[in-house]
């Protein structure tokens, strides 16, 4: 049998994505990577909160934050992991279409997240001159949140990569396994985001 | 390439796929509602101390509905994930502990 | 097609096989050449620290120089000589050990190791373009971030794009060891060294993302005017210190943890018996592992975090030798009663034994926090750490070389010259270490340029250099050896020790592919198990079929590229602007090979049955 037959089956099995050895290579791996990206996250959310109170003089984070836009941000990330889910969903039953089109609706929720993100950091450069170099407080705000937000622009590279190169020749066993961990990379960046939204901003209103 | 994807015995399989895609809205409703209960907390202007609790139990279960619903890590298979996952977070929580106590010099 | 055709072509095409390589055997001679390499550097720095120390009030180097020796011998010794070398033995080993025809992502394994290489070469450039890093391996700031010249720039660019190569060899690992063993090798089965590397990986993967964070910091504070480590801005240097050693502590594991597990394998091969309370040992690992991680604010006894934490860590610590002690009485008893064969590698191994445990004892010491006040940074700590590194590793490291030769190269090394240079390494290690144990506690403190005359320190530091040269000359014998071996010794057979694990059972060094078939594990010492009844060979688990087998890459070594050429935009657009034209490019060049990667289909090719039938293994 040759690679073109094994991965395009005539009958698609029930989790395409570990049909394959190296489908489930990539299926462990990657939940191993979130396992270190999860101390990665862990030692910036560290620093953030040992620097949280160091102003230098400059606007502390109650006077910066305004929670609307964090809102609406947090409510695009969540339904962007849900239409992330739907479209797993439909790769599950073999129904490239619909994938294709519920991974359109994540990227553009994501890129929705992301124009909101950098009119906030704008926001707070240029009304307050909170910067990255202006105090601690700023280096470790915009360091967490810009990784965060580097994640974000990562994730939507990546999906609109694979949308692009696989939209003309469907699914098959070699590149459900891509969709799959590209997906749970973007659940991974709505679990970071939930404990920004709480950390950072909520508990920053909070005092 | 022809593919056979309304073959019957592929109906079990979409009726548990549906199943769990129902599952799944519920937990994004419960997430939407979690994330409205935390914003309106901070928002009513209480006390911090009862605040900041309950809104990091809120993100904890938020978080936990979407690994074990949306990243499927109750589902099969999963075991050596949640083990990864489970150190990386011990990790994570040694970690932001030390930032949070002995950090001072 | 296959790999094995270009070995009879030019140089050319050998470099052109090696640098597009994504077979574990030869990643590993990479890994060997490229690790021995740093590790003879790293050797050189060592003695010029050495001579510098010969006498009192000594100009052999300027006080800036001696700081980047002691700062380059560290770096190097750790990131760029033991942890490749140990990659080294992973790759070769592990795959073979479990039965696998690969690793799980053989073009990651690649990419990891070409990433560590830039990495490292990008650290030793700096010695050409205005002066090495001089703020001590831990580069504590604010030494670090005031240090005026572009040297620790390097260190951050270095160990950022060799420590991404880490993670990635880590994560690889661990789905290899998860996912790839043969049929029957259940986790209790697996030979002791492949436990140990799954133990190691997985602190590589928890360790590693502190330090990329950490380095992160340090490079926006350096390069970009972040304020993370300035106190005049709000910044708290203890930062850097918790996220160095939350990396830094496991670091220590993940370098021991492999030696040990090659230990294991020696001392029951050597001794012709089974390992000494194999699910112990397993047991013991995994605790290391575990207790690992909270235990780094040790090395921070001094900064001022208080009488709680100090006390908490210090217990902690402690702890850590009783797992270890556990290994210690294992080996003994593996060997009581054995068929003691005096290898090489067993001479290794034994010499091991005495030299660790004198190194985990002044541990326990260290690690009485209130005790440490008078040790901390006294040469007393450097006597400790070269007495687990050097007495663990490096001494592991020669042990394994002298064992796994056979199998990476098809010759065994000479025995007679193995031993040449074990006396004088081994004599001269502890002349160099034991009496810096004394010059400490008479408070010879770490890392100055030149001790005065007329304080009783200058026999102590004579006998500690006469040691270093002793040293020097053993590992001029092991290289010797190798050039000899090579030239002189015959070709191994298959089993040339009477081994008891799975590589054993294929030629040496085996085909590319391997496995013809896959083996059946029937039980821990899979080989010892099938030889003790009578048989020659495993039993095949599969019917002889077709191999799958993966293309050769060039992309990880563009990829790597790409970080290089940015590595010097990074540290070069402080001073102008213009460079930021290498960061531009460099990252396009590798975000660029990314999406090649990403849209290019790299299905692999298949080996045919006939082929293999025809071949005989020889294709």
């Amino acid at each position: 049998m040759s690679n073109e037959d094994i991965l395009n089956p005539k009958q698609m099995p029930h989790e395409p994505e570990k049909a394959t050895l190296e489908g489930k290579n990539k299926f462990v791996g990657f939940w191993f990577f979130l396992g270190g990206e999860t101390v990665l996250f862990a030692s910036l959310f560290g620093t953030y909160l040992a620097l949280n109170d160091s102003t230098a003089g400059g606007p502390g984070t109650e006077e910066l934050f305004g929670l609307e836009l964090v809102f609406v941000m947090t409510m695009l990330l969540l339904t962007s992991s849900l239409t992330s889910v739907y479209a797993m969903y439909h790769m599950k039953n073999n129904n490239f279409s619909k994938m294709m089109v519920w991974l359109g609706v994540t990227v553009a929720l994501g890129l929705c997240f992301l124009g909101f993100e950098i009119y906030e950091f704008y926001h707070y450069i240029h009304e307050y001159e909170f910067t990255f170099r202006s105090s601690a407080l700023g280096s470790a705000f915009y360091t967490l949140v810009g990784f965060h937000g580097g994640h974000v622009l990562f994730g939507l590279l990546w999906i609109m990569t694979l949308m692009g190169r696989n939209a003309k020749r469907g699914l098959n066993l070699y590149n459900a396994p891509k969709f799959y961990i590209a997906s749970l990379y973007w659940h991974f960046i709505d679990v970071v985001w939930v404990f920004i939204f709480t950390v950072v901003y909520l508990m920053g209103k909070v005092g | 390439m022809e593919k056979d994807t309304n073959s019957t015995h592929n109906e079990f399989e979409k009726a548990e796929h549906k199943q769990e895609m129902q599952h799944q809205v519920i937990s994004f409703v419960m997430m939407i509602i979690f994330t409205i209960a935390a914003f309106a907390l901070v928002v009513s202007d209480i006390s911090k101390y009862f605040t900041i609790p309950i809104i990091l139990l809120l993100a904890v279960v938020q978080v936990v509905f979407q690994l074990y619903y949306f990243m499927h890590m109750k589902n099969k298979g999963h075991e050596m994930p949640a083990l990864m996952i489970y150190g990386g977070l011990a990790v994570a929580f040694m970690t932001i502990l030390t930032f949070t106590t002995i950090i001072w010099w | 097609m296959s790999t094995a055709v270009a070995q009879k072509k030019g140089f050319g095409a050998f470099m052109w096989d090696y640098l597009t390589t994504v077979d574990h055997k030869k990643i590993a001679h990479l890994y060997l050449v490229a690790g021995g390499l740093f590790f003879l550097l790293g050797g050189l720095e060592a003695m010029i620290i050495r001579i510098q120390l010969i006498k009192p009030d000594n100009e052999f180097i300027s006080a800036g120089l001696y700081n980047e020796m002691i700062t380059m011998h560290g770096t190097t010794m750790i990131f760029l000589a033991a942890m490749p070398l140990l990659f080294a033995l992973m790759n070769a080993v592990v795959p073979l050990q479990i039965g696998a025809r690969d690793v799980a992502f053989p073009f990651l394994n690649s990419l990891g190791f070409w990433l560590f290489f830039f990495g490292g070469v990008i650290l030793n450039c700096s010695w050409f373009m205005g002066g090495a890093p001089d703020a001590g391996w831990t580069a504590y700031a604010p030494l670090s971030t005031t240090s005026p010249s572009h040297g620790v720039d390097f260190y951050v660019m270095g160990l950022q794009i060799s420590g991404a190569g880490t993670l990635i060899g880590g994560i690889n690992f661990l789905v290899t060891i998860v996912n790839m063993r043969a049929p029957g090798m259940s986790y209790m089965r697996m030979p002791l060294f492949t436990w140990t590397i799954f133990v190691t990986s997985t602190l590589i993967l928890f360790a590693f993302p502190a330090l990329t964070v950490g380095l992160f910091l340090m490079m926006f504070d350096r390069m970009f005017g972040s304020v993370f480590f300035d106190v005049a801005a709000g910044g708290n240097v203890i930062i850097w210190e918790h996220l160095f050693w939350i990396f830094g502590h496991p670091e220590v594991y993940i370098l021991i943890l492999p030696v040990f597990g090659v230990f294991s394998e020696v001392f029951a091969t050597f001794s012709k018996k089974r390992l000494f309370g194999y699910s112990a040992m397993v047991f013991a690992t995994v605790l290391i592992g575990f207790l690992g991680f909270m235990v780094w604010a040790h090395h921070m006894f001094t900064t001022g975090m208080g009488p709680v934490a100090n006390s908490i860590f210090a217990v902690t610590t402690m702890a850590i030798a009783v797992p270890t002690g556990i290994k210690i009485f294992n080996w003994l008893f593996t060997m009581w009663g054995g068929a003691i064969r005096m290898t090489t590698a067993m001479l290794w191994s034994v010499a091991f034994i005495p030299t660790f445990t004198i190194g985990g004892m002044t541990g326990v010491m260290l690690a009485a926090a209130a005790a440490d006040y008078q040790y901390h940074d006294t040469y007393f700590v450097v006597a400790h750490f070269h007495y687990v590194i050097v007495g663990g590793v490096v001494f592991g490291i020669f042990a394994a070389l002298h064992y796994w030769w056979p199998k990476m190269f098809g010759k065994v090394l000479n025995e007679k010259l193995g031993k040449w240079a074990f006396w004088p390494f081994f004599i001269g290690f502890h002349l160099t270490f034991f009496i810096q144990h004394f010059l400490g506690l008479m408070g010879m403190p770490r890392r100055y340029w030149k001790f005065l005359d007329g304080q009783g320190l200058e026999t102590g530091n004579l006998i500690s250099t006469i040691g270093a040269f002793f040293m020097a000359l053993g590992v001029i014998i092991f290289v010797w050896n190798i050039i000899y071996t090579h030239m002189k010794e015959p070709k191994a057979s298959a089993d040339p020790f009477d081994g008891r694990t799975l590589e054993w059972s294929i030629p040496s060094p085996p085909p590319f592919y391997n496995f013809k078939q896959t083996p059946l594990v029937r039980g821990l010492d899979a080989l010892w198990i099938e030889k003790s009844e009578g048989k020659k060979a495993m039993t095949p688990a599969e019917p002889l079929g077709d191999i799958h087998m993966p293309y050769g890459s060039i992309i990880p070594f563009v990829m790597s590229l790409g970080l290089f050429i940015a590595g010097f935009g990074f540290i070069y657009q402080v001073d102008n602007p213009v460079w930021l034209s290498l960061v531009f490019i460099g990252m396009g060049i590798t975000l660029g090979s990314m999406f090649v990667r990403s849209v290019k289909d790299d299905l692999g090719y298949h080996i045919h049955k006939e082929d293999l039938e025809k071949g005989d293994g020889q294709l």
